[in-house]
């Protein structure tokens, strides 16, 4: 679908790496263009008109953020460099200051560094103690697995809406309304889910939301920190400096302004902020229903074609995204992606950043294929066609 | 070396690998050496006596053109004194990056002399020799220590 907006597809390229980037709508480049080329200004400083222009602008994508994951104020939305600043701005600004000693914090094999490391720099600081959901036999979330994980220490849990290597679509509403019921925080990594399917924050009642702009359209620099307003509240900003503070005077006398401003210190990425609002449009306009439905239908094609193939073993079969995880029987995965590449088919190989999976798969590596709107059947004929020729990928895997 | 026979040596010793196998033994001296630039990851075992390199082990997980040139590698350097393996090891890097090099010093691991080409793949082939220069010079420290 609308395959013409995507300048980056005239190139000849198959781009099958979407859950590592997604490819930019000529609408956001333009977009850029036009914030340097027009009113090339600071933020927040509004004294002049090209700078109010900024300030509109600015503020519009943040409305536009309200409404596409449907945050019930405009003050819930945080704009930060990416998901990885998000996770780490509510671990250490909101839960630093809060979390005790054997607390307990609830993660899972399959998160991605971002929803690991910050956690595991936290109990270390803090006697706080990492626990794991265990994964079913899909590798995926059960909400009995994290009724059985949830103890009376347990303070956090911290999932990914759609995780980037199984691509299981985890049923965070259930997961939240458990966690409530026992007084658990719940943060969400949606870096993942936002751009393929509807997100509805209120209805999921998650505590914590983050996600970056470049997955889903949009500029890469810019991500989003949603949180409920009343512990936003309570969040102590992890940077400061210029436009997050009201006035100061000495150490005593400090003022910070109100949110969402105050956690957003230092100029922001202005370019990047406007031309996401200019990708959250673009993707209204198709509607995430219609992505999610279009995506749905892509993947079963391809997981129809892919499993007739009898030496590629597909991980996560099951999984309900657009993330197919593979490997050819006896070749390592980067070969393998080495190949495609020879044909310019963009798929990703490693381990994709969820370093820990392979305690759970036993499998340390593997080639990732993650679709996208723009993907197509043709697309995909044309990967299987390579990929059932295990001879030719032998021959031309370097 | 014409590319046929490039191919075959490289896949032989990609689906063979030489010496693919640890020994617990403490004498040897154990490296790590992995790309941080992709996922290949490969654990060296030294064994070195007297300044001459006895016998070579790996393991872990690489690509065809890793495993390959770790296997050549430990093909070439077994039996060579520290000072000979450094001196092909130098020439093996010289090669890779397009600078003046001996290829008498580098037989089989002549199949890599145009990986160049594929800029992506040259940390690939010098993977094993990053390892290779580490153990060395823990052998080199140990020894002086020693002294």
């Amino acid at each position: 679908m609308h395959r013409e907006d995507f300048l980056m597809l005239n190139k000849d390229i198959i781009y099958f790496d979407n859950a590592a980037t997604s490819l930019k709508p000529k609408c956001v480049v333009d977009k850029i263009c036009e914030y340097y080329n027009e009113y090339s200004a600071n933020a927040h400083r509004g004294d002049y008109d090209i700078s109010y222009k900024v300030d509109l602008e600015y503020e519009n994508t943040r409305d536009l953020v309200k409404d596409f994951i449907n945050a019930k104020n405009k003050q819930e939305i945080v704009f930060t460099s990416g998901a990885t600043e998000s996770l780490n701005l509510v671990v250490n600004g909101f839960f630093g200051p809060l979390i005790e000693p054997d607390d307990e914090i609830l993660i899972t094999k399959s998160e991605h560094a971002s929803n690991v490391l910050p956690w595991f720099r936290l109990a270390k600081k803090t006697k706080a103690k990492i626990k794991y959901i265990n994964l079913d036999s899909a590798y995926e979330v059960t909400l009995e697995n994290v009724q059985k994980a949830i103890t009376p220490k347990t303070k956090i849990i911290a999932l990914a809406q759609v995780t980037n290597v199984i691509g299981d679509i985890r049923p965070i509403k259930q997961i939240c309304k458990l966690a409530h019921d026992h007084n658990i925080f719940v943060v969400v990594d949606g870096a993942q889910s936002v751009a393929h399917m509807p997100v509805d924050v209120q209805n999921m009642d998650c505590d914590f939301f983050t996600f970056s702009a470049h997955k889903c359209l949009g500029p890469t620099g810019v991500g989003v920190l949603y949180g409920k307003l009343e512990l936003l509240e309570q969040l102590e900003p992890t940077n400061l400096g210029g436009g997050m503070n009201e006035s100061f005077e000495d150490e005593e006398q400090v003022m910070l302004k109100s949110l969402p401003l105050r956690l957003e210190a230092g100029t922001p990425n202005i370019e990047g902020v406007i031309g996401f609002g200019e990708a959250i449009k673009y993707l209204e306009k198709i509607g995430m229903d219609n992505i999610a439905s279009y995506e749905k239908s892509l993947k079963e094609f391809l997981i129809d074609k892919l499993s007739k193939i009898s030496f590629i073993d597909i991980i996560n079969i099951k999984a309900k995204s657009g993330i197919v995880t593979f490997n050819v029987d006896n070749i390592f995965s980067q070969d393998v992606a080495y190949y495609l590449n020879k044909y310019n088919v963009c798929v990703r190989a490693g381990s994709h950043c969820a370093k820990m999976l392979k305690n759970e798969t036993g499998i340390k590596n593997t080639c990732r294929i993650s679709l996208y709107f723009y993907n197509t059947k043709e697309e995909i004929d044309k990967l299987v066609e390579l990929l059932e020729d295990k001879e030719k990928i032998i021959k031309e895997m370097f | 070396m014409d590319q046929e026979l490039k191919r075959e040596i490289i896949m032989e010793n990609y689906l063979h690998p030489y010496n693919k196998e640890k020994v617990s033994d403490d004498k040897y001296i154990n490296v790590n050496s992995n790309n941080e630039s992709c996922i290949d990851n490969i654990d060296l075992q030294v064994l070195i006596d007297d300044d001459k390199i006895v016998d070579i082990r790996f393991m872990g997980e690489a690509c065809a053109i890793s495993t390959a040139s770790t296997s050549i590698m430990i093909k070439e350097l077994i039996g060579k004194t520290t000072e000979e393996a450094l001196k092909m090891i130098e020439n093996f890097e010289n090669m890779v990056e397009e600078e003046e090099y001996d290829k008498e010093l580098l037989a089989e691991a002549l199949v890599f002399d145009d990986i160049f080409k594929q800029k992506s793949r040259k940390t690939c082939a010098t993977l094993p020799y990053v390892g290779i220069k580490k153990a060395l010079n823990e052998y080199r420290n140990e020894k002086n220590g020693n002294c």
